[in-house]
């Protein structure tokens, strides 16, 4: 699959600078100086600025990728930093995106870097995604997880997905009528069927490792080259070092891009993950 | 030799932490059962009080999903590699949820206070 890239009027040539920065992947054939102006022209929405998101956008902006946008509320904490490498010790305190948005612009000023500081919701996940050719998924819960899947069903856009736990990590691509997370998984596991959060924990290499596959899928869907994670999900476990990976079908029972779906619009899941933060809110 | 299980991090507190366990049985019901006596408290994880498969574990056998084969009663043979696969929400900032509730800025917390919100606005 290739993505519909809009042929911009801003990147029918590349300039002196732009040549100089990205010679390196231009003279690979599979990329050439149209692939560059692909990356250029393309727009990519990145689902969090933490663990996953980090690499994924700073190789996706360093890449030449246009227009990057981050959804991000939350601000860096001195225990993001271990993993969240968009973010340095003098951005303890600052919204996310901001950081994000300083780092991106000093690796890459070709980038338009589209901040939004929200949380992202049904009141406006459609509005926020719907401008993005491809989505990256870095959310960190389940309720966000089904709300990026569903409306990237039904606005029609591949989503680059990529999960982590512990030592372990998952990355996957839904291509719109091929299969999407519900027909991996229908519903959201009950709270408390699930390891909470306080139980997990993560090596901050691991997060860089599959965040950077996710951006790499990101940029075959642009070029149009090679085959995508479309209808495989790759299990990475870091300690053995091993690669594996499993089909993934589209499920003609799945709720959402089944045969007869019976979710049409998002849905808001109750905020859970694990124990301390379901009892903070009752 | 039996069918080789493929523990996923989730699950090993039930192993003692191994990641590839091996069980008999003719079909995935019955390695279950006899993972169950290997390991007691993995038939919950996959099963749920009515025997049947959990939405939010699915369970490959050859790297296929088995609710495309045969489900529970997926056939196996000697040699067959079955992997447990349970969703996970991973991602971005799973490590302290007690800090950042102190801090008040837990993302869950500001997603349902965000909505709580709205909700008292809408009124």
């Amino acid at each position: 699959m290739s993505v519909e890239v809009a042929e911009g009027a801003n990147h029918r040539v590349l300039t002196i600078d732009q040549i100089r920065r990205y010679q390196r992947q231009i003279i690979m054939p599979e990329v050439g100086s149209p692939g560059q102006r692909r990356l250029l022209n393309a727009k990519v929405l990145l689902i969090g600025a933490g663990g996953l998101g980090s690499p994924a956008a700073l190789y996706l902006a360093a890449a030449g990728v246009g227009t990057v946008g981050i959804v991000d509320f939350d601000t860096v904490d001195m225990s993001n930093l271990h993993r969240q490498i968009l973010h340095g010790h003098s951005d303890v305190g600052r919204p996310k995106v901001d950081s994000a948005a300083d780092t991106l612009h000093d690796i890459n000023p070709d980038a338009e870097i589209v901040a939004y500081n929200e949380p992202l919701s049904s009141y406006n996940a459609l509005d926020i995604i719907r401008p993005y050719d491809i989505v990256v998924n870095g959310s960190d819960n389940f309720p966000t997880r089904y709300l990026v899947n569903d409306a990237c069903y039904f606005l029609k856009k591949p989503l680059v997905d990529g999960m982590i736990f512990r030592f372990e990590g998952q990355a996957t691509v839904y291509e719109p009528g091929k299969g999407c997370y519900r027909c991996l998984f229908p519903a959201p596991p009950p709270p408390g069927a699930v390891p909470s959060c306080a139980e997990a924990g993560v090596l901050g290499v691991l997060p860089g490792i599959v965040g950077s596959i996710q951006a790499l899928e990101a940029i075959k869907l642009i070029l149009g080259e090679g085959t995508s994670l479309v209808n495989r999900l790759l299990i990475f476990d870091s300690l053995p070092m091993e690669f594996r990976e499993v089909k993934i079908r589209r499920d003609p029972s799945c709720p959402v891009c089944g045969d007869e779906p019976s979710i049409t619009e998002l849905i808001d899941y109750e905020a859970f993950c694990g124990g301390p933060a379901a009892s903070a809110l009752s | 030799m039996g069918v080789q299980i493929q523990v996923p991090a989730v699950l090993r507190k039930h192993t003692d932490g191994a990641r590839v366990v091996e069980a008999e049985g003719g079909t995935v019901a019955a390695v279950i059962g006899q993972l169950e006596t290997q390991y007691p408290g993995m038939r919950a994880e996959l099963l749920d009080e009515n025997g049947e498969q959990r939405h939010f574990v699915n369970i490959y056998v050859n790297d296929e999903d088995i609710r495309y084969l045969g489900r529970l009663e997926t056939p196996l043979q000697d040699g067959d590699r079955l992997a447990i696969l349970p969703a996970l929400a991973g991602g971005a900032w799973q490590v302290a949820p007690f800090d950042k509730l102190r801090a008040g800025s837990s993302g869950v917390v500001q997603v349902a206070l965000q909505r709580r919100f709205l909700r008292f606005a809408v009124r």
